[in-house]
């Protein structure tokens, strides 16, 4: 049994279809990585995997370890082990980012009939884990990513997900807004969670994330569908060839708009 | 006299001859009385025509036949709840009495006095003379007026010149189950001397089943040149209680003041702040937090008067209002025309949690000075769903996370205290109230407090 099994799923916002049939399947260990331009429904994806209840699912099917995801609230979803990265971290004053990452891993625990862990428990896994984003744990009594700059944010997001241990974990356009320095630090720390257990999925927009975690699988999506499957070769011809290559003819003129990816990454 | 103006007049008269006649005979404090009673029976209770009642209708006060509460006793077992650690003093008031077997008054550091204003009028009537009435305003507030028609008890603290008190001074207020509707006026004079420190803490609460009563109390604080103080205020009585509170506060130069409130409790609250800055250079914080549910009406009226230069107010407010609470926040800025330099700001910040939840928001500022800095601002939102969705992604149920939601909200308005002691009985006191909230039966949906019918309240 695949760790991830999505089946024909299509995926509708304010009545209009985003999703238009994705099938993909991910077994644990695997690193794949879903690319495709701005609209492509890649956000999308990330956060129906997530369950935000934003989204209309009007057909298809996902399951997680054979269990129906769909059926089930974000909370459900991340103490079954899906964890994402959010392009956009939320900024939430009065909550302390310590104080509610424990409150998190305790509530993932106590779902899966773990005992809580206490403060002393806590602290040194915290530190551990820290160290591996290069994190200065002044950053850590302030607020949940008030007052972070972009890149902390980023980091942050990458040390709740090395604390909270996911089984499968959807980093959505982690590399945005990241210089090079910080680019590698998050990348590390994505690198150390790899394991034969987990699975990932990197959502991006350019390849130059990839290449510092490197996919076993590239996925094109245009227009809310997979047009083009493969190695990680595939990050590199798309890079020079822009995504207008990948697309199949019959995707049509709107498609072609769809901007070129530049050697450095920039946006176009 | 236009005897119109008030509803059941009789019946307050008889009130009020019936409190004279307890209330000693200072000549200064008889004619204080009286003044305030025929200023009270002249205007009468506010109506919403009346620019600062425009939020709230008190007409369900006003129809209301209130006699002066009985004396009642309260057990240990009552008051255990609120006792709290590590306070300078307790004074606790019954029914607006004394309670002397329930207070603790002997871990007072020297130079500090805190004890019932009535006992107090008996033995050092001079010393209150001086500032007993003369800031609290019975020609605006008509409730004020009444409060001081029935002055007769309340908290006295005063504390010496360069007296430091770091913990604060606790005043309990309860008032007990009646069979017909109750009120009670509890007056205070607090006097820091020039460079003296104090916080206390005023708190209301219910014990007993709920019945109607109205706490109409008025409170006096003087801070002298370079003085600081700390003013907490507790409302949590229950949900048949009319609440009507005004701290008046009188500023010295370089004088440096803050208020607190919390209102949790109440069916109807009107929560009066008026600071005048009176001296040179003075600070003045006004901090609060209301949290309403069911049909909860909670009103917050500043008025904050920059009367010298140099001085710098902020207010702070932050409303959480669930089902048919109905909020209002009122926030007044007066910069007389020598007050140049002042430094004034305003922020209002509100959740709402259902549909049918209501928060009026007004600010209002009227300024006289050319050199000056003014700025307000009002938030309505309700729980932000990117926020709450980014808590749950995490594992944090939805009541959870809506609850760490709140209490962050909330939380912004306790960081603003000082006091160890204060924050952490507020803080506790915020936690269960959240709790209150979420598991609170949702009211049917019917007329507020401020609509109804008195035959209805009572």
């Amino acid at each position: 049994m695949s760790l991830l099994e999505i089946k024909n799923l299509h995926v509708r916002v304010d009545g209009n279809e985003i999703l238009k049939g994705i099938d993909l399947t991910v077994n644990a260990g695997e690193v794949h990585s879903i690319m495709g331009p701005n609209g492509s429904g890649k956000s999308t994806l990330a956060q129906v995997l997530a369950r935000r209840d934003a989204y209309e699912i009007t057909d298809g099917s996902v399951t997680l370890d054979g269990k129906d995801l769909l059926a089930m609230k974000p909370e459900e979803a991340a103490c079954e082990g899906v964890f994402l990265a959010f392009q956009y971290p939320v900024e939430i004053p009065g909550i302390g980012n310590t104080y509610f990452l424990r409150s998190a891993l305790n509530a993932q625990r106590k779902y899966r009939g773990q005992e809580e862990m206490d403060a002393m428990d806590f602290l040194p896994l915290f530190r551990e884990k820290l160290a591996l984003l290069e994190m200065d744990d002044k950053l850590m009594s302030r607020s949940l990513n008030e007052g972070f700059s972009g890149g902390e944010k980023k980091r942050n997001e990458i040390l709740q997900m090395a604390i909270l241990e996911p089984k499968l974990a959807i980093l959505d356009e982690t590399d945005s807004g990241l210089d090079i320095d910080a680019l590698r630090i998050v990348a590390n720390g994505v690198n150390s969670l790899r394991n034969p257990e987990r699975a990932m999925l990197v959502v991006t927009h350019y390849q130059r994330l990839l290449n510092y975690i490197v996919p076993d699988f590239v996925h094109v999506l245009v227009d809310g569908r997979i047009v083009r499957s493969g190695g990680k070769e595939l990050a590199l011809e798309l890079e020079e060839k822009g995504y207008s290559w990948a697309e199949p003819e019959t995707a049509g003129v709107g498609a072609s708009a769809a901007p070129a990816l530049r050697r450095d990454g920039a946006r176009a | 006299m236009r005897e119109t103006a008030v509803e059941h007049v009789e019946s307050w008269l008889d009130s009020f001859s019936e409190a004279a006649k307890g209330a000693g005979n200072l000549p200064w404090l008889r004619r204080l009385r009286e003044d305030a009673f025929a200023r009270f029976c002249e205007t009468g209770f506010p109506t919403t025509r009346d620019e600062d009642w425009r939020f709230t209708n008190v007409s369900a006060i006003a129809r209301t036949t209130f006699r002066p509460a009985g004396a009642a006793k309260v057990t240990a077992a009552e008051i255990a709840p609120y006792r709290v650690d590590g306070v300078a003093a307790q004074i606790v008031f019954v029914n607006g009495r004394f309670a002397p077997e329930l207070s603790q008054l002997n871990r007072l550091p020297k130079g500090v006095t805190v004890a019932s204003l009535r006992e107090r009028m008996e033995s050092h009537p001079q010393e209150l003379e001086q500032h007993l009435g003369r800031y609290a305003d019975i020609r605006r507030d008509p409730f004020c007026a009444l409060n001081t028609a029935f002055l007769s008890d309340g908290a006295y603290v005063h504390v010496a010149r360069g007296v430091v008190v770091e913990a604060p001074v606790y005043l309990l207020y309860l008032s007990t189950e009646e069979s017909t509707p109750a009120m009670t006026h509890p007056r205070n004079l607090i006097v820091a001397d020039d460079e003296s420190q104090v916080s206390v803490i005023e708190d209301y609460a219910s014990v007993g089943r709920e019945s109607v009563v109205l706490s109409n109390a008025v409170t006096e604080l003087i801070a002298g040149e370079s003085a600081t103080a700390q003013h907490y205020l507790i409302e949590r009585e229950h949900l048949k209680a009319f609440n009507v509170q005004t701290l008046r506060i009188q500023q010295g130069r370089s004088a440096n003041v803050a208020s607190h409130s919390l209102l949790l409790g109440g069916g109807l609250v009107r929560n009066n702040v008026h600071p005048v800055l009176a001296g040179e250079g003075g600070e003045c914080l006004i901090n609060g937090l209301f949290l309403g549910t069911g049909r909860q009406h909670l009103d917050n009226y500043m008025h904050v008067e920059h009367a010298s230069p140099h001085c710098g107010s902020r207010q702070f407010y932050n409303g959480i209002l669930d089902q048919q609470a109905h909020g209002v926040f009122h926030g007044r800025i007066v910069v007389h025309k020598d007050a140049q330099k002042t430094d004034a700001k305003q922020t209002n910040r509100n959740l709402l949690l259902s549909d049918d939840a209501q928060i009026d928001t007004k600010p209002q500022l009227e300024i006289y000075a050319d050199d000056v800095k003014c700025t307000h601002g009002a938030t309505i939102g309700q729980i932000e769903e990117n926020a709450l969705f980014y808590l749950r992604s995490r594992g944090l149920s939805e009541a959870e996370a809506r609850k760490l939601l709140l209490l962050a909200f909330a939380e912004e308005c306790v960081e603003r205290m000082h006091s160890a002691v204060a924050k952490e009985l507020m803080e506790r006191l915020i936690r269960e109230h959240l709790l209150f909230l979420e598991q609170a039966p949702r009211v049917p949906s019917g007329p507020r407090i401020t609509e109804r019918a008195v035959e209805e309240v009572g």
